[in-house]
This record gives structure tokens, sequence and C-alpha cells, in this order.
């Protein structure tokens, strides 16, 4: 049986709508004021260990986002924590604020379908993250430009434009889980504190579990351990566990493309390694293939999400 | 009831599992015409008209509505269709104009129309100077009429109300009354709910007494009331005079003569008899101070048609705690 018309009819107007909301809100503008100030913060000290420490680097700009100088954490471990957050932040209450606002039904007996109600939900959120990180970005790009007066080199705006893309690839995941839990959720502060329990499960807790769920698995070797070496079994498994985490995965992928002369995501043989110039620069492409089975995974994740929210939301009551 | 027929509804089921909410329920609705749902909370009277929407699946049943099925065509029905929900929610931080807009660009409006229909509709429920105000300082009543303008500027050839005047004061309930009206001499059908009897009884062409997921009775208030208070007609008097009572008992058409206080008589007949009853009078050399006919009161049939039937009100009883 076919459906009469198109599943995008008002998409576009959804998306517009949200995206006026977000951009207008008063959460939005508190947590974007957040994070501009922890972007000057940290690229400012950045620019400080960068004179004190570093003389020569071909990678120069790509520093801003990766150095920290105690106390202060680096400016993606800031992003890392915040890009979540503020996602959370916008979908939280996506559904079920239509829901207990009662527009609900009253939007869906307008021509249009549910799909278009949350795909520009869902759209309108990651247009805002989008806007968003590029003004980080920029913000953080000038700011190298001013403290240290080099301008970048263009393999370096291509991997930061790349880690730029990357974020709002690990944004949508916790978009997308936001919504998710807006359309399970009845309540908004339930829906915002299991999302936000996950978010803490996967970024504090998981790592932690995986290794020792992996020692508990695959107990570690004694003849390895008296030569004061990683048992491979337990290390690879540890691995695999840890991935499961989108934390994970997004730290991987901002390892990879902002250090270029990081060659491999794991543990590698010292066989794999002959002839490796250590290092040495690899080039971006290079560095992407690294990295693409996590970001392929980050995707895969949000695609995930968003269609168990989907297929919720179709077969839900809109009645109050 | 005109010719035409704009809902028609024929066997309509809708259960959740094991319960039952819809129930075999038929009934259409022609244009122009007012017609009411009537019924006690979570008799059925929303699933309905979520169903009539294409808003939730229907079990078992065929609907049409304006000739589509709202299952497979519901782009085409709610076009067509305007819905006011049960308390019907605004964005409060957003202007009146701005969620009719939003509502006009979901629709596929053009700036112009769009701009045209927005203040006409707002002009034509009292809520224009009030177009920019933010929904979040309105009144229950303004919500509900800001609910109407919606369908108004859609332009709607069903109106499908949930509630309309529940939770109303009796001034916002007969200014919204009085649109409803309106939306008949336009040649709009309205489809109502309510559990509020008496209200309803003045707007509606026919109702739908709803029991439980079934459709107790159906038709103009008059019609109901012969069918279920028996008597078709009561006629109040109030006479003095000797013999009045066997006088009135023998005028054609009544069936009982009560006497219901000093000088007060009701007179249970098939027919109007007032005039007849006045001439007996006359004709006595009484005094005739009050002569009035009793309309059927809904309030009335339907406590008279619920109370017969105790079973039933004790399932629903049943259902609401399940």
């Amino acid at each position: 049986m076919r459906r009469e018309g198109s599943a995008f009819n008002g998409l576009g107007v959804v998306m517009l709508k949200e995206l006026a909301d977000h951009l207008t809100s008063i959460r939005f503008i508190i947590l974007e004021l957040i994070v501009m100030v922890i972007a000057v913060g940290t690229v400012y000290v950045a620019t400080q260990q960068i004179k004190d420490t570093v003389a020569e680097d071909p990678f120069l700009f790509l520093k801003f986002f990766t150095t920290s100088r105690e106390p202060l954490p680096s400016f993606i471990f800031w992003l890392s924590l915040l890009v979540p957050v503020m996602a959370i932040g916008l979908a939280f209450d996506a559904v079920n604020g239509e829901h207990n606002r009662r527009t609900l039904s009253r939007i869906l007996s307008q021509p249009i379908y549910r799909d278009a109600l949350l795909f520009g939900k869902f759209l309108g959120a990651l247009m805002t993250l989008a806007i968003a990180l590029v003004v980080l970005w920029l913000l953080v790009i000038g700011l190298g430009l001013l403290f240290i007066g080099i301008p970048p080199g263009g393999e370096e705006v291509a991997r930061a434009f790349v880690f730029l893309l990357v974020t709002l690839v690990y944004a949508g995941v916790w978009l997308a889980l936001a919504l998710l839990f807006s359309i399970l959720f009845r309540s908004a502060a339930t829906a915002a504190l299991a999302t936000l329990g996950l978010w803490l499960f996967f970024y504090v807790i998981w790592p932690v579990l995986a290794g020792e769920l992996a020692q508990i698995i695959v107990p570690p070797d004694p003849r390895y351990m008296a030569l004061g070496l990683q048992t491979p079994g337990t290390v690879v498994l540890e691995q695999f566990l840890a991935r499961l985490s989108p934390s994970t995965l997004f730290g991987e992928v901002v390892v990879a493309i902002l250090d270029p002369t990081t060659r491999a995501l794991g543990p590698i043989y010292l066989s794999q390694l002959q002839g490796a110039v250590l290092g040495a620069p690899l080039p971006l492409g290079a560095s992407i293939l690294i990295a693409w089975p996590q970001i392929v995974g980050l995707i895969a994740t949000t695609i995930i999400l968003f269609v168990i929210g989907y297929v919720v939301f179709q077969r839900q009551e809109v009645r109050a | 009831m005109s010719g035409e027929i704009v809902i028609e509804a024929t066997d309509l089921c809708k259960n959740y599992g094991e319960a039952i909410a819809v129930d075999h329920v038929s009934f259409t609705v022609g244009r122009g015409e007012i017609f009411g749902l009537l019924g006690p909370n979570g008799a059925g009277k929303t699933t309905t008209i979520l169903m009539l929407l294409g808003l939730t699946d229907i079990s078992s049943g065929e609907v049409s509505v304006l000739g589509f099925n709202p299952a497979r065509e519901p782009l085409s029905v709610k076009r067509r269709v305007g819905y006011l929900p049960d308390t019907v929610g605004f964005y409060d931080q957003l202007t009146a104009a701005d969620n009719l807009r939003y509502t006009a660009r979901l629709i596929g409006f053009r700036l112009v129309e769009r701009e045209k229909r927005i203040a006409d509709a707002l002009d034509r429920v009292g809520l224009l100077e009030f177009a920019d105000h933010h929904v979040g300082t309105f009144s229950r009543g303004m919500r509900q009429r800001l609910g109407l303008a919606e369908i108004l500027m859609k332009g709607a050839q069903i109106a499908i109300l949930d509630e309309p005047t529940s939770g109303l004061d009796p001034h916002a309930t007969s200014e919204l009354l009085a649109i409803i009206r309106r939306f008949k001499t336009e040649g709009v059908s309205v489809l109502l709910s309510s559990h509020l009897l008496e209200r309803v009884q003045s707007v509606c062409d026919r109702v739908a007494l709803f029991s439980a997921g079934r459709i107790a009775l159906i038709g103009s208030v008059s019609e109901l009331g012969r069918e279920v208070l028996g008597a078709g007609y009561v006629v109040d008097i109030e006479a003095e005079g000797a013999d009045l009572v066997e006088r009135l008992a023998r005028v054609p058409g009544v069936t009982r003569v009560e006497q219901t206080g000093i000088g007060k008589l009701r007179l249970h007949a098939d027919r109007d008899v007032r005039s007849e009853a006045a001439a007996e009078v006359v004709a006595l050399h009484g005094r005739l101070k009050y002569l009035g006919v009793e309309e059927p009161s809904l309030e009335a049939i339907y406590t008279h048609y619920f109370a017969g039937r105790p079973d039933e009100s004790l399932k629903e009883g049943a259902r609401h705690a399940a």
C-alpha cells in the first residue's frame, strides 16, 4: 500500500522553525556562551604553551586544538565534553515537549506526515549545532592567527575542517539519542536525565569497565606479565569493548585527524612497523583512512538511533 | 439534514490489545450539519475523532471523509478538515499570528494569501487586536478561539472540535458557541464532542450518545427525548378551576395528568396540547396563570437512558480503572 504524497511535505518548514526556536532560546545561548568562554581560555593557554615549547612544527595550527597546559585540559577535551551536552540540551524535549504543550495533535492534523516533523526536528537541531560549531571553529582559528601570527597551511585547514565535520557527526549521535528518549519518555526531565546518564556512563564509566571486563573474560597471560607486557588477547578485547562507546570512537578519530603522525588506532605488531619512519606525518587521506571505520561507526549509530525513534514515533498515540 | 454526506463511518472499531475503545460505531454527518458526539470521558469519542483524521489506526470498519479514506489518503483529508484538539496547545513563546503562520506554512499557503487569511481568521474570532501578543499571555477561552481561527484560516470544509467548551466560563462558552454556529451558516460541517450536555444541546442538529465505546442513541434531541423519555410532550399548567383535572384528562392526546403542586398540573401528551388545555381552562372560567411546554433536555435523556442500564456504567467504570 503506497502512501499518498511526499513524506517530506513540510520538512523545510519544521526545520526552519526549529532552527529559529533554538537560535533564540536562552538554553542555547547559555550553552554557546559557555563553549565560547572555554574556547578563548583554552586557545590562549595553548598559545602560551606552544610559544614555550614547540619551536618548529609543520602542523603548528592543529596544536591549538590538542595542546593543554596544567591545570586546564585541551580544547578537544572540552569539546568532547560539551558537544554531547549541547546536543542533548537541544533535543531532550523535542517530541515530549510537543506532547506536553499539547501542540502535537494540532500540528499532526495539518497535511504533513510524522516523518516530516521528526526529521525536521533532527535537522533543525543539527543545523543549530553546525552553526555553533562553525562559529567556534572560526573563533579558534582567528584567535590562533591573532596570538601567533602565522597563517595555517592548506593541509592544516583541511584537517581542522575534517575535525569539524567529525565533531558534527559525533553531535548527531547524541542528538539522535536525545530525540529517541524524548519519544520514549513522556516527561522531559526523565528524558534529559536518562540521556545525560547514558552519556556519563559511556564517557566516564565504560572505558574503565571495558578494561575490567576484558581482564575477566580473557585473563592476562602470566608469561606476558612476567615480561611486563600486555596480553594481546586482553588488549584487543578491551579495545573492542571500549569502541562500543561513541566517546571512544570520537576520541580515536580526533587523534588520527589532528595528529598527522598517528599510524594506527590500536595495538600493532613490530612486524607491521618495518620500514616505517616513526614520527613522520601521514597525508590527510591516509589519516582519514585510519579513522574511517570509527567515522562510519558514528554515522551508523546516528542512523540506527534515529530509525528506532522513527519507528516508535510512527506507532505512538498522539492523544495526550 | 441536507443531502450531501461529508463523513460516513461504518462499523468503526478500535481496540488496544484486549481493551475495546470503540465498538462498531456507525454514523453520518451531512454538509452544514452540526453533529455532536456526547458521552462521559473515556467513552471513545476522542478515539473516534482521531480515526476520522487518520491520526490513529482503524482496527476494523470503514470511514470516508469527503470521499477520502483517512488511512490511505491522510494528506487529502487533513488538508480539508480542521481539528481543534481537547485543550489545544500553542507555542507560548510565539505570537498568535506567528503560531498561525507556522500552521499556514505547513499547509503550504503562499506569503500574500497567508497573511490575508491569518488576519481574516483572527478578525472573525475577535483576536485581531491580540495578533502580536504572545500566546503565553492568553486565557483558555482565547486559546480555544485561536484554535477556531486556525480552522477558519485553513478554509476547512469540516471542523472537528474535541471538547471545545470544557473548562471555559459561561461567557467564553457562549462566544465560542456563537462562532461554531457561524461555521454552519458558511456551509462548514461541524463534528463536536462533549461531556457537557446542556451547552451542546443548543447548537447540535443531531447527536450521538456514546457509552463504553458504542453509540447508544443517535438522532435529534427531540427525537431522542420521545424515544427515551417515552411521553412526547410535557405541558406544565398553572390554573385554578373546579374539575380541571378531569376535564384536562379528556383532552384528546393527553395520556396522564399529574398534580405537581397547589394549582399546578403536568400533562403528559403525545402531541403539543397547549391550545386545547388553554381552551378548557377558559371554558371553565378558570384563571390561567402559566402554560408552558417542556423541551426534552439532553441531560434528562442521558440520565434516564443510562439509569436503566447499571451494568453498562459498571463496565465502563471497570475500564477506567484498567
